[in-house]
């Protein structure tokens, strides 16, 4: 059997040379005349190792990184196509501790598969879930999503299967399915990576949502930032049409299905999802007020479902082995699992799925290692720019979307932003205040006028300008953008700005040198 | 990147653009994004030929084009260097990497040196956040940065 050289074509895995690995493996193979497949499969999520490059061969795997293009020769030197010794051999890859560990359901095949390979998505259980699908009676799936425990993991945790029912009884002949991959927030990926790695499992999710809730049409609105994500996506969705998959009779079905992607333009607002739905329509990014919920009157007026990636990319297992298998992990009324990504200063960052209940400590320290400078944990911050800073006093706090509401903060999308004993916790208030007077879509004023105001207040703290004053200030301000905003950009940006001054208020004296170069950036 | 193109060109260009489109759902943001490829901005007289097309008014059509950071009014230099100021390269030290080759080139975000050879745009996140600090050049992602690594890749790039 020839064996077969994987190289991940994963963004993160391009970033740090994955292309030239395999284009100087695939010349030192024709060099050498000798015969293997070259797949570029997904990321395996061990990001400080990538690019990861894996060998199988009999029925072994086995994985090889960071590998760079100038060790590709002593490679095949070594043998590596049989697994020889190298200083770089990590063993077989699934018998790695940060893989062996894990409980990957949603990134089931991620990495393991190559992503355009249909052949290779069935053979790994893909379409399992669909099958099951469309044998069922739509409200019977809904049902199913319900029992599941399912929440939304785009940041709100609202249950799936509720959104659904609603979008299944609202009255309407037309109805859509709107996948939200604008996966803004800093210190995430896991829904690049899903698109990246494993299409196909987004196409069967949003088909069985489609089925379930009698939509026709779906699109996934991603950033422009993620040129690959869009070309692989758009790949898997044009092979998936000719398989009847998609299209007029989904697997054979009555049931007709098909999307597109749409992309963004560079406005971290459209993650919210009623400026998604504008930007859809060719409008401003403004957010609409709520209700009309967009269940009810979403995407051109019509019933609309919309859905982060992971909650969609989590379907298919669903179905396919059960609600109660699903709903069995996690804790509380946390149920299954949460792709986290580990991000930022840390020494192991990456892709890690596992059941809620995880403490932060356990993933910062334990999984992630502390940080990649090596130096003492300061801060982390969990959720994206609008997440709270944890200091690594609140480390036994569970992975669960009530423990973190408990703390003050979230747990959002999952990203898990590690900083260690140099940050300046005054200055990443000041960003978050900057962040949000950039991203406003203006609607609001306490957003729109209360971050520029913010930003000038933590400056003038700096400067030690009555900086007890100005603290005063800073929380009267944050606590009017929480109650006056009408989304969450101008009502979370507090989150951080509040959390930073609570757990280290130390951070908030006057510090006459500070350099501000963060303060050009404001447009 | 063309800097000039006459005005009845990007009419019928942008005409033809716009009627590739017209049978998509919210066609709005897919044209801009092609006419933004075809003339690396979205010039004044596309934005008329847009509205005629869409049966907007040219306010409408501009309103929403410079709602979106992408979108650019005058062409940008001959390369683009995004670099991600964001939290996650925050945190391994993104702020000075970026201030060192906002230096070295001498302009703010947002600008073009004068000889039109780079423009600097800040972006929030390229989703590389595990492989910090990153940037994004003439749309090569680059990850794990360092001062030397960023401004090879800035030097070495062709006028
Ligand atoms: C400013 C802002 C940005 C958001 N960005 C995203 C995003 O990038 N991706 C996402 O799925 N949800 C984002 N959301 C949440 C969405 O509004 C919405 O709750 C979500 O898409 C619903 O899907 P889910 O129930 O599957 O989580 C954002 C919300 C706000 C207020
Ligand atoms: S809070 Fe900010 S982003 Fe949200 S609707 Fe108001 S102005 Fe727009």
């Amino acid at each position: 059997m020839t064996p077969v050289i994987f190289v991940p074509r994963d963004a993160a895995a391009i970033a740090v040379g994955a292309n030239r690995v395999a284009e100087a493996i695939a010349a030192e193979l024709s060099a050498r005349g000798i015969e293997a497949e070259l797949v570029r499969n997904g990321s395996r999520g061990l990001h400080w190792l990538e690019p990861l490059v894996e060998v199988r061969f009999c029925d072994r795997r086995v994985a090889y990184g960071p590998v760079k293009p100038s060790d590709v020769p002593g490679l095949f030197e070594a043998g590596f196509l049989e697994g020889g010794a190298h200083p770089l051999l990590h063993g077989e890859t699934e018998e790695m501790p940060f893989l062996k560990a894990q409980t990957r359901l949603t990134f089931a095949r991620c990495g393991v598969t190559d992503p355009l390979s249909l052949d290779d998505y069935r053979l790994h259980g893909g379409l399992n879930g669909l099958e099951t699908a469309v044998a069922m009676q739509p409200a019977d799936i809904v049902q199913h999503v319900t029992d599941s425990g399912l929440r939304g993991r785009g940041g709100a945790g609202f249950p799936t299967g509720i959104k659904w029912k609603t979008v299944l009884n609202a009255p309407g002949v037309r109805k859509y399915i709107v996948c939200n991959a604008d996966e803004g927030d800093s210190g995430t990926f896991a829904d690049r990576m899903i698109m990246e790695g494993d299409p196909f499992v987004l196409i069967e999710g949003m088909a069985i949502a489609g089925i379930a809730t009698g939509a026709a049409k779906g699109f996934i609105y991603t950033r422009s930032e993620y040129p690959h994500a869009i070309e692989t996506m758009q790949a898997a969705i044009e092979t998936a049409r000719k398989t009847g998959i998609l299209g007029p009779s989904v697997l054979g079905s009555a049931h007709a299905f098909d999307m597109e992607v749409r992309v963004g333009a560079g406005a971290y607002v459209c993650g919210e999802e009623t400026s998604l739905l504008n930007s859809l329509e060719g409008k401003r990014g403004v957010v609409r007020a709520k209700p009309p919920l967009p269940a009810l009157e979403g995407l051109f007026g019509c019933p609309t479902v919309v859905n982060n990636v992971l909650s969609l990319a989590s379907v298919p297992v669903i179905l396919d082995k059960g609600a109660d298998f699903y709903r069995d992990f996690g804790t509380g009324r946390s149920r299954g699992t949460m792709p986290i990504q580990l991000a930022g200063n840390i020494r192991h960052g990456g892709l890690y799925e596992t059941a809620f209940g995880i403490t932060l400590g356990e993933l910062v320290n334990d999984i992630g290692g502390g940080t990649l400078s090596g130096r003492p944990v300061k801060a982390v911050q969990v959720g994206g720019p609008l997440g709270a800073y944890f200091p690594p006093e609140l480390f036994d706090t569970p992975f669960d979307y009530e423990a973190f509401a408990a703390q003050d903060g979230l747990i959002g999308h999952a990203g898990v932003v590690v900083f260690d004993d140099t940050a300046d916790m005054l200055r990443q208030a000041r960003f978050a205040m900057e962040f949000c007077a950039v991203e406003s879509c203006g609607k609001c004023t306490p957003c729109r006028i209360g971050a520029v105001r913010g930003v000038e207040v933590v400056d003038r703290i700096a400067d030690g300008d009555k900086p007890e004053e100005q603290i005063d200030l800073l929380k009267d301000l944050c606590n009017t953008m929480k109650l006056g905003s009408l989304c969450a950009l101008g009502g979370f940006t507090p989150y951080p700005v509040m959390s930073a001054l609570t757990h280290f208020p130390q951070d908030f004296t006057p510090k006459p040198n500070t350099l501000k170069p963060l303060a050009e950036a404001a447009e | 990147m063309e800097l000039q193109v006459p005005e009845a060109d990007v009419a019928n260009r942008t005409a033809a653009i716009a009627d590739g489109h017209l049978n998509v759902e919210g066609p709005l943001l897919p044209i801009l994004h092609d006419v933004q490829k075809e003339f690396g901005c979205v010039p004044e007289a596309a934005l008329r030929v847009i509205a005629d097309k869409l049966n907007l008014s040219r306010a409408e059509v501009h309103g929403v084009m410079s709602f979106y950071h992408d979108f650019r009014q005058e062409p940008a230099g001959r390369h683009v260097l995004k670099i991600c100021r964001a939290e996650a390269c925050q945190s391994v030290g993104g702020e000075v990497l970026a201030e060192g080759v906002r230096k070295a080139l001498g302009i703010g975000w947002h600008e073009t040196t004068p000889d039109g050879r780079i423009t600097l745009e800040p972006v929030y996140c390229l989703g590389l956040c595990s492989c910090a600090p990153a940037a994004m050049f003439d749309g090569e992602l680059h990850g794990r940065l360092d001062d030397a690594a960023l401004s090879g890749i800035v030097m070495e790039a062709g006028r």
